[in-house]
């Protein structure tokens, strides 16, 4: 017990002597989640539209003035023909191009079905989606307030309208941020935790202090316990300073238990930090270590549900993914701060984590051998 | 000239017998297309839904059926009352929940609206919209069939989806994907690789050697850039055969884009390693100078159009968004030279600027 | 204390087909300075590493200051020091700091390590560097450091490789002086060195080629064995191409 507390204290001098480590780790982290926070959003703030005006009428102005007016879209080209418009597209002057064809306003007056043409640039992905609604909101807008279709006649059912009251929980003001803050945290502690860890253990493999380390009397577990301790602690607090900058500059929500979420942290780290141990007993330079672990972290962060959702992901991968220590503990930060839930609910995440940490941590003393074979 | 190629060869040697790293450096892109290509989706898919239905009638049911074969959907329950929402939505086993009204088969034949409550899980405010949509949809369609009509001109928007119609994750990925990867290889093991013959001393035996500065550099930087070029290679490959990703372009151009980016990346790690006396400094330099960036601010997961306007201005300076605009243009958009001049001038410059400052500091001097 | 502080019989080591160590067999007494010559290659850090239970032998056994290397690791463990090539010495943290650490691991007392350090730093000279990062001490004072900080818990035996390697000559000397007040204190000591001068130092020697021992005895018998007048004529001798019957 002594002999950690040795450990720990040796660990700690040296992190902490050297003034640009102390910056490295906390500083660096915290920065990169107040700047990067602000980049984590799908939200598109005005989407550039080119219009392909044949009709020139007054309904075709107010159409576009409509389109402009929800303040997703701003007009930046109107011509009456197409000439042009691929090259607008293809090098991203508009990213969406509207067509008003030929007898338009003529049509609205006659009451007969009308068609516009909407083409939108999809190299962005699934983003395209969110373009299409604003798109499509505006134009059912305006039908709407075109009246009726079909000659006025009483034929006509007027029907009973469909009034649909939509309600966000959890995220009332939509704000991204409060969805990425979060995630971006756990993201940054797991990586700095991680590679911390295990480029600490290579180098005093390099560097050949660990060969005089295997000399003496202390245990394996001593040794893990020694070196995991410290960066344990320091990664909690990389956590717990980073979720209250979140609180500061974001708002995030702190609905549940803070504690609750903390103590998962708590379990979660001994399982990243031991896997990053476990890394830096095979591989035997830090070049090495850095990238194996950096590349092993990179398949966890991705798969994890961070920064996209676990639902969309295929059977199998979701399967996976329950082995993924990362997905289980964003899953008990969302459920938790979020939502509000409580231990109930992430009783089952938590549990996952403590046997993971456990099976981890026995797999790395078993590895770590003073000895070379 | 025998020098830098014994000294080109020791390097290497280095690397071809650390098995691990060059077993992950091969592995490495070809996990993250198939991650990329088949696991990391954004679309929204069986969201799980419950209805609330008071009163069930003939037109809740229709409803209810609707929800039920809906491919998007996925019925999780029909509730009574709106009590065990609470408790559903928080514990995440619901997403999104249909309150119809008490009198809802009445409201229908009357003249009153119907009135539904739509409610949605929007922690994530994204999938949050999209699953509101698509749930107004059916109700709207629902509705239609059950009134016999939408009172309303019937204007129709026919959408095309231009470049990449079936919004497949791979054409969205790849071309982030390849900066990232070189980013990775080019940049910071390079950086770390310089940085580490700093730290052990062995580049001091370098200088003084008759080895110019420049040709340690070259010389630890030149099987980088091979290995990063195979990277290329096996990320498109993979691609093309897996995914069936599009190659709209010049094949020619986009490997010629590719080669200034691998420059792009080897003269960034020249600069972090001119400046990092330690792997550890090296490391998170990458890390938080790099990598985030890349991944974050590039465009490559969250769009630029998105981004704040200070933001946005400093997404200029990430080599990374030139690169994929440059690569999703010629692949996904059958962009030539000509569409991607400019974006590959300002890549160009960046490249001639990164290496004049990296070469500057790399002096004689060991610190 | 059996008056037998290292045995090893018949030790061998092989790595696959090659045999580094041949089933090398030897004792060092209580108090003893050992020399463990040979050219590189020749196996001496293999060997050491065995006998240090850091490498499992493949045949043959050895006895460290009374226990078994292969069965009872952790015993042999708490009772030798290590000066290895390297040093060691942690370079970010002081003078201080590093003796604190290292006396800690091998379960002394607080009391004891101040004591000890003390002692330590006062018979080196080092009081002065006591808050001085490591890493800014020249090489002779750190190598007489680490010797200091490898004794420090007293071990029965003491490993040193190469501890005198890009040391000045009259460091070098006071260094054997320090290593001949500590075998006269009773502590065994097997050294591994290049330099043939120090060799003439040592009580026994031995001289390893290609893995097996060539020579040993000591400085004078292993001199007239080979009718040689100085030890690097027996060493050149041994290690010429095909010396070796």
């Amino acid at each position: 017990m002594r002999v950690i507390l040795f450990l720990m204290r040796k660990e700690f001098l040296q992190v902490f002597r050297d003034r640009a480590t102390v910056f490295q780790i906390f500083f660096i982290p915290i920065v990169q989640l107040l700047v990067l926070s602000h980049a984590a959003t799908f939200d598109i703030k005005r989407t550039a539209l080119a219009v392909i005006d044949a009709d020139r009428s007054t309904m075709s102005m107010e159409l576009m003035r409509r389109m402009e007016g929800g303040g997703r879209f701003e007009v930046v080209l109107v011509q009456s023909t197409a000439a042009g418009i691929e090259d607008a597209l293809l090098t991203r002057r508009a990213n969406a191009v509207l067509g008003i064809p030929r007898g338009f306003a003529a049509d609205i007056a006659r009451r007969s079905p009308v068609t516009l043409q909407l083409q939108l640039n999809a190299e962005e992905g699934a983003a395209v989606g969110i373009v299409l609604a604003a798109a499509q909101a505006v134009v059912a807008d305006f039908a709407r307030s075109a009246g009726p279709t079909g000659p006025v006649t009483a034929r006509v059912v007027p029907g009973v309208p469909l009034d649909i009251r939509t309600q966000g929980w959890f995220n009332p003001s939509r704000n991204y941020k409060h969805y990425m803050v979060p995630a971006l945290l756990v993201s940054l502690t797991t990586i700095m935790g991680l590679l911390l860890t295990a480029q600490n253990i290579a180098r005093e493999k390099e560097l050949g202090t660990l060969e005089q380390l295997n000399v003496t009397p202390i245990t394996k577990g001593q040794f893990i316990t020694g070196k995991l301790l410290p960066f344990w602690l320091l990664s909690l607090l990389i956590f717990g300073i980073g979720l209250v900058v979140g609180k500061l500059a974001f708002d995030i929500p702190l609905r549940g238990s803070v504690p609750l979420v903390f103590l998962a942290a708590a379990v979660y780290l001994v399982v990243a930090l031991g896997i990053g141990l476990w890394i830096s007993t095979f591989t035997r330079t830090q070049q090495q270590t850095m990238f194996v672990a950096f590349f092993v972290m990179l398949v966890y962060l991705l798969m994890s549900g961070l920064f996209t959702p676990v639902d969309a992901m295929p059977r199998w991968a979701q399967w996976a993914a329950e082995a993924n220590p990362v997905k289980h503990f964003v899953f008990i930060m969302r459920a938790v701060l979020v939502r509000g839930a409580g231990l109930e609910t992430v009783a089952g995440p938590l549990i996952g984590l403590a046997l993971g940490g456990a099976a981890v941590l026995g797999l790395a003393v078993r590895q770590y051998s003073k000895q070379t074979t | 000239m025998s020098a830098f190629a014994g000294f080109v060869r020791k390097e290497v040697y280095h690397i071809l017998r650390d098995k691990q790293t060059l077993w992950i450096l091969l592995l490495m892109p070809l996990v993250q297309v198939l991650l990329f290509g088949y696991a990391v989706r954004t679309d929204v898919r069986d969201i799980r839904l419950a209805l609330v239905d008071p009163a069930p009638g003939v037109a809740s049911r229709a409803l209810t059926q609707r929800f039920a074969t809906s491919p998007r959907f996925q019925l999780i329950d029909v509730y009574r009352s709106p009590l065990p929402l609470d408790e559903a939505f928080r514990s995440g086993v619901v997403r999104q929940a249909v309150v119809l009204p008490a009198d809802l088969d009445r409201a229908l034949l009357g003249h009153a609206p119907v009135s539904v409550q739509l409610v949605s899980d929007a922690s994530d405010p994204n999938t949050g919209s999209i699953m509101q949509a698509y749930a107004t949809s059916i109700l709207r369609r629902w509705h239609d069939e059950r009134t016999g009509g939408n009172p309303g001109m019937r204007v129709a928007l026919a959408t095309r989806l231009r470049y990449n119609p079936t919004l497949e994750s791979v054409n969205v990925f790849v071309p982030g994907l390849i900066a990232f990867v070189l980013t990775i290889i080019s940049a910071m093991m390079t950086a770390i690789s310089i940085t580490r013959e700093k730290e052990t001393g062995t580049m001091e035996m370098l200088l003084v050697s008759p080895l110019r500065p420049w040709a340690i550099v070259a010389g630890k930087v030149a099987p980088y850039v091979l290995l990063g070029f195979l990277n290329v290679l096996l990320v498109l490959a993979a691609a093309r055969l897996v995914f069936q990703m599009p190659l709209r372009g010049s094949v020619v151009l986009l490997l010629a884009e590719c080669l200034l980016y691998i420059l792009t990346s080897l003269a960034l790690g020249m600069v972090i390693s001119s400046r990092a006396r330690t792997q550890r400094t090296a490391m998170i330099a990458a890390l938080a100078g790099l990598l985030m960036p890349t991944l974050m601010l590039s465009g490559f997961i969250f769009p630029i159009d998105s981004m704040p306007e200070p933001l946005r201005l400093v997404s200029n300076i990430v080599p990374a968004r030139w690169f994929l605009l440059i690569v999703r243009g010629i692949m996904v958009k059958g962009a030539g030279f000509a569409a991607l001049w400019g974006e590959t001038a300002v890549l160009a410059g960046i490249t001639l600027l990164l290496l004049a400052v990296g070469a500057r500091r790399l002096s004689v001097r060991l610190d | 204390m059996t008056p037998i502080a290292i045995e090893a019989r018949e030790l061998t080591r092989k790595f696959g087909d090659f045999t580094a160590v041949n089933a090398i067999s030897f004792q060092v007494a209580q108090g003893e300075v050992f020399g463990f010559l040979g050219a590189n290659g020749a196996g001496k850090t293999t060997a050491i590493r065995m006998l240090t239970g850091l490498l499992q032998p493949t045949a043959g056994s050895a006895t460290v200051a009374g226990h078994d290397v292969v069965h009872e690791p952790e015993q042999v463990r708490r009772r030798i020091g290590y000066m290895s090539q390297r040093f060691s010495l942690y370079d970010d943290l002081t003078v201080r700091e590093n003796i604190t650490f290292y006396g800690g691991i091998y379960g002394l007392s607080t009391r004891d390590i101040v004591e000890r350090m003390d002692a330590l730093l006062a018979r080196i000279g080092l009081e002065h560097a006591r808050n001085e990062l490591v890493g800014r001490i020249p090489l002779g004072w750190k190598q007489q450091l680490a010797f200091s900080v490898a004794l420090l818990h007293e071990p029965a035996v003491l490993f040193l490789d190469e501890p005198t390697s890009g040391v000045d000559p009259i460091t070098r000397r006071r260094f054997w002086e320090m290593m001949y007040e500590t075998a006269a204190g009773g502590t065994a000591m097997l050294v591994t060195t290049h330099y043939l001068e120090e060799a003439e130092y040592c009580d026994r020697l031995s001289i390893m080629v290609e893995g097996a021992i060539a020579a040993m005895g000591t400085p004078s018998e292993v001199r007239r064995a080979f009718g040689a007048d100085t030890l690097d004529d027996v060493f050149l001798r041994l290690t010429r191409p095909g010396a070796v019957a």
